[in-house]
């Protein structure tokens, strides 16, 4: 395998640093915030730390500024739709980058069809902002507290999100202006 | 001669401050907005007060098409997403593929994505230079580039058989080797472009005139493109040393030597500078990367996912039925997610793929840079003049096909 970003590169700690491989840090992580972690994931080289949907604001502030990770960058956020027949149905994925360590972990949130409802992350980071109103546009899930949570790729009278599961690729009816 | 006297009121000339805004809409079919961007403008005379950009009328539904695409047929939608610099979409899409299915790639193949990608920088960076500079009045420069830029073309076109949309990288390595005498048309390049860069520098970095326009207009500090997330020559144009490239090495980059051109400043001119320097920079991995195109394979040894060669299909049995196979049917990846993210012309394009098992993916997410970078337009331009709008778009580098996708 190429070598990616599975940071093997860092966790030989050849720097004589004390430079910590994701999976290292999400276990300290997991260790001072125990109900922030639902579970974690390492596969490919890339951690994967599923957080319950009421602390995702309170974790992502805590990696931020956390002195070992500095987790300063959200690379991307996107959603997914695991099926129709799955649930919890939908997840939203953080993919957190620090510009001085160089490590990547992500965060997942997964939500129920019924309730779409996260809180948003735009307090923390300004670049959340138009990727949560992607998600919202194309999967239907709903940010709180997001200052303007308008669809961005789509028209306004759009009828339905794009992206998930159960709308046909050709839409429903052919698109036109009202 | 008589004065007139008696004014109706409504025709009164009221002296009185600019206190009015005007909201005007700028684009889509603005020549400068690079595309289909519509920005709506707040101005209190000349000056922005509020920039909002309006995006989506280049939307084609991109990452759905993926789901009802194998993984082979998905990198023919990446060439359209990023069309200045379709080889690193290729790049990134790839190798997230590769990554779920945990393939080896030979190290000729990692040699010549590495060559074409700087290739492919290079073009990209010449067609932001040519229309950045027409855009704030110098349009010498745009012919000097495209000139440049046609001769990189010509070699993609040699190599994959396309321009603009060269699908030349596959799961599991490349398409097909390079044609004979293509090193030698790149050394000719890399002997010329030096004095190309020096002619474009002549243009523009001594002109008093654009000196004028970029230095001071559109800053943006160092937390704050953090904070937005900007990536590639827009972060380092804030003075954060910050390279994909070096910070997550992919691909064998990890062995070339070059640097990583920061300029403290955060405005529209440290923007222009980083993107100059970076060209020297691609130009010195390409010169590097010659040099070790050692004969060998270029698609990795895995029969089931990467099509055999022609020759083998006449004489083996196994070979034709794994073509028909894969042709037909696909190949299966393995259940699970990856995010791949490359340094491209751009900035971070990262790609998230997640696959459920079977020949096709579940999810396919592209982290557009231009995306990223044009988010935080509002933050640079508010505040400046409506004419500096043009220059600060200019220096996002923004394509609007992968803002949209």
């Amino acid at each position: 395998m190429e070598s990616g970003v599975d940071n093997t590169p860092l966790s030989s700690q050849a720097e004589g640093d004390k430079i910590q491989t994701p999976s290292q840090l999400v276990a300290a992580f997991e260790r001072g915030h125990p109900d922030w972690v639902s579970s974690v994931v390492t596969a490919h080289g890339e951690t994967t730390v599923v957080v319950p949907r009421e602390h995702i604001v309170e974790a992502c502030t805590f990696l931020k500024a956390w002195p070992e990770g500095r987790f300063d960058f959200l690379a991307d956020l996107c959603g997914a739709d695991r099926g129709v027949e799955e649930e919890p149905r939908f997840e939203v994925n953080y993919h957190l980058f620090s510009t001085t360590k160089h490590h990547r972990i992500r965060l997942k949130v997964l939500l129920n069809e019924a309730d779409p409802h996260v809180p948003s992350v735009t307090g923390v980071w300004r670049t959340a902002n138009w990727h949560e109103r992607e998600t919202y546009d194309l999967f239907g899930v709903i940010f709180d507290g997001h200052p303007d949570l308008r669809r961005i790729l789509l028209p306004e009278d759009w009828q339905g999100h794009a992206l998930r599961k159960d709308f046909p690729l050709r839409g429903y009816e052919p698109y036109s202006l009202k | 001669m008589s004065t007139v006297t008696n004014i109706p009121p409504q025709f009164e000339i009221v002296d009185r401050p600019l206190d009015t805004q005007m909201t005007i809409s700028m684009g889509p079919q603005h020549p400068s907005t690079h595309g289909v961007l519509r920005l709506e403008l707040v101005l209190d005379g000349e000056m922005v007060i509020k920039a909002t950009p309006d995006i989506g009328y280049l939307h084609t539904g991109m990452e759905k098409l993926f789901e009802y695409k194998k993984y082979q047929q998905g990198i023919v939608i990446t060439d359209r997403m990023d069309y200045l610099n379709p080889l690193g979409n290729n790049l990134a899409y790839v190798m997230a593929a590769e990554k779920l299915l945990n393939l080896e790639i030979p190290e000729r193949a990692q040699t010549i994505r590495v060559l074409m990608c700087e290739l492919q920088r290079i073009a990209s960076h010449l067609v932001w230079l040519g229309t950045h500079a027409l855009d704030i009045g110098a349009m010498t420069v745009f012919f000097y580039c495209f000139r440049e830029r046609e001769k990189i073309l010509n070699m993609i076109e040699a190599a994959s058989g396309g321009r603009l949309t060269p699908s030349y990288f596959r799961i599991g390595g490349l398409m097909m080797d390079l044609p004979s005498g293509f090193e030698r048309r790149v050394a000719q390049f890399l002997d010329n472009f030096p004095k190309a860069l020096d002619e474009f520098h002549t243009l523009l970095s001594g002109n008093k005139i654009f000196q004028k326009r970029t230095q001071g207009v559109g800053r943006i500090s160092a937390e704050d493109a953090i904070d937005w997330g900007l990536s590639g020559p827009c972060l380092r144009g804030s003075g954060v040393d910050l390279d994909i490239r070096r910070a997550n090495p992919y691909s064998s980059y990890e062995q070339y030597d070059f640097e990583v051109p920061t300029e403290p400043d955060g405005d529209v001119w440290s923007r222009y500078m980083v993107r100059m320097r970076e060209m020297g920079e691609s130009h010195k991995i390409v010169r590097q990367a010659l040099p070790r195109l050692k004969p060998g394979p270029v698609k990795a040894d895995a029969p089931k996912v990467v099509l055999p060669d022609r020759e083998a299909m006449k004489k083996h049995m196994d070979a034709l039925i794994h073509h028909f196979l894969i042709i037909t049917e696909g190949f299966d990846v393995p259940a699970g997610e990856v995010y791949h993210p490359i340094e491209a012309s751009k900035g971070e394009l990262g790609v998230y793929m997640k696959s459920d098992g079977g020949p096709k993916p579940s999810r396919v997410h592209f982290r557009g840079p231009s995306f990223v970078n044009l988010s935080a337009l509002p933050q640079m331009s508010e505040g400046e003049m409506v004419a500096d709008i043009v220059a600060v778009i200019g220096s996002l580098d923004i394509v609007l096909g992968e803002i949209d996708r």
